[in-house]
């Protein structure tokens, strides 16, 4: 059976869950049903905020996300060289892995803006992530090869291209793959709290307010489809740098 | 002529020379023989500038340069065979060296090719790279005899000096080059 028909089925099961649940429930506004949550859905995509905040809340996702993922290269780069700045910036790293996003966000908020809060709480839940994993693959990158480059008077530019690059690509994949899940729940967990003007984030939070179940999964339901599109787009570009192993 | 002059090397699990001297040829080639786990390995390194001694020196190296054929190919898995060669040199040298060393396809990358061609094709860079030193760790491992011959016959008198490292006395006749029992130093 071709993939594609195999997930289209298996989606329909779930729908099908899904809408035998909102039956035997009987009331929308614990459980909205797939059609309930269709009709919210269209219903919101015929509003200008609708793209606005989703717009907006992709706007601050990407550019958290971009900047962990430039800074954790860094960082990663800069630790594999020199011993002393791991030991300095790895309590740094665990704190930020164990605190919870709710307690940067509150904090945050009495820092900067609360339309940059989601920003940076995007940068920082991915930071690590990119760094760890860049930083683990550095280590892995081959002896016998690094000696090869030395006993072929490879240039710094050489050894980048054509050793540490391709050496570091699936570690840095993988980061980058699972820091953009991160980026996303996190940075939409934030403008929650922080509700910034223009946000998937805040209007979620007024579906609460004002029980709008079928608004609340309608949201959800354009977080979960451009988390995929995002993560397909990713995938495609990563495949597109990728050469021949 | 190249002399270690009491020479001593560790790794951090294991002494492996202490106090060792010995002569090369300055020209020619040498061909060093000693039982598994005697330093061949340890001693090209040092030659090549790979690693430093803790102890002595070597003398008759100062300046030159080597072209190392590891004992493992160490090819770059992500290039084909040409551009690893190319890498060293240049385009036109890979090709030549490839097809000296009888490797059809050089758009092949490593995990496409045998055992013996990725010997060849590692060697291949190594004669491209050039330089004054031929340092070879095993060069013939993987290689059937007539095809050691052949290869030998077209390495052979290239570099002003080389020094290989083997097992099998029959690999330094087909290079003309002296033998040197380690174990007996």
């Amino acid at each position: 059976m071709n993939k594609y028909v195999r997930r289209g089925l298996v989606g329909l099961f779930w729908i099908g869950v899904w809408q035998l649940l909102a039956m035997a429930v009987k009331l929308p506004l614990l459980l909205p049903g797939p059609g309930d949550t269709l009709r919210a859905l269209f219903r919101l995509a015929g509003t200008a905020s609708f793209w606005q905040s989703t717009g907006m809340t992709l706007a601050r996702v990407a550019a958290g996300y971009v900047c962990a993922v430039a800074v954790g290269v860094v960082l990663a780069a800069a630790c594999h060289r020199f011993q002393w700045l791991e030991a300095l910036l790895s309590p740094v790293r665990t704190v930020i892995r164990a605190t919870p996003v709710t307690s940067f966000v509150i904090l945050v908020l009495l820092w900067i803006a609360r339309g940059r809060v989601p920003v940076f709480i995007s940068f920082l839940m991915v930071l690590p992530i990119v760094w760890t994993g860049v930083q683990e693959a550095l280590r892995a990158v081959d002896r016998d090869l690094m000696e090869m480059t030395r006993a072929y008077r490879f240039t710094r530019m050489q050894r980048l291209k054509y050793l540490y690059a391709p050496s570091v690509r699936p570690g840095f994949t993988a980061a980058c793959m699972t820091g953009l899940g991160f980026a996303w729940k996190s940075g939409i967990a934030a403008e929650v709290i922080a509700l910034p003007a223009l946000s998937v984030g805040g209007n979620l939070y007024n579906t609460k307010v004002y029980l709008e179940s079928a608004d609340l999964f309608a949201w959800t339901l354009t977080v979960i489809l451009l988390s995929m599109a995002l993560e397909a787009a990713l995938k495609a570009a990563m495949r597109g740098r990728r050469e021949k192993p | 002529m190249i002399r270690l002059d009491r020479v001593a090397f560790r790794y951090p699990e294991k002494q492996v020379f202490s106090g060792l001297t010995l002569e090369l040829p300055g020209r020619g080639a040498a061909a060093l023989m000693a039982p598994s786990g005697y330093g061949k390995t340890t001693l090209l390194r040092l030659l090549a500038g790979l690693l430093q001694p803790d102890g002595g020196a070597i003398r008759g190296m100062e300046g030159r340069k080597c072209a190392f054929l590891f004992q493992e190919d160490r090819l770059l898995p992500w290039l084909t065979a040409e551009e690893n060669v190319s890498l060293v040199s240049n385009a036109e040298a890979a090709r030549h060296w490839l097809a000296q060393m009888e490797i059809p396809d050089g758009k092949a990358y490593p995990r496409e090719m045998s055992g013996g061609m990725q010997r060849r094709a590692a060697l291949a860079r190594a004669m491209a790279f050039g330089g004054e030193v031929l340092l070879l760790d095993e060069p013939f491992k993987g290689l059937d005899e007539a095809l050691r011959s052949r290869v030998a016959r077209r390495i052979r008198g290239v570099f002003p000096l080389t020094v290989l490292a083997i097992h099998d006395p029959e690999e330094a006749a087909l290079l003309d080059a002296q033998i040197i029992h380690l174990d007996a130093q």
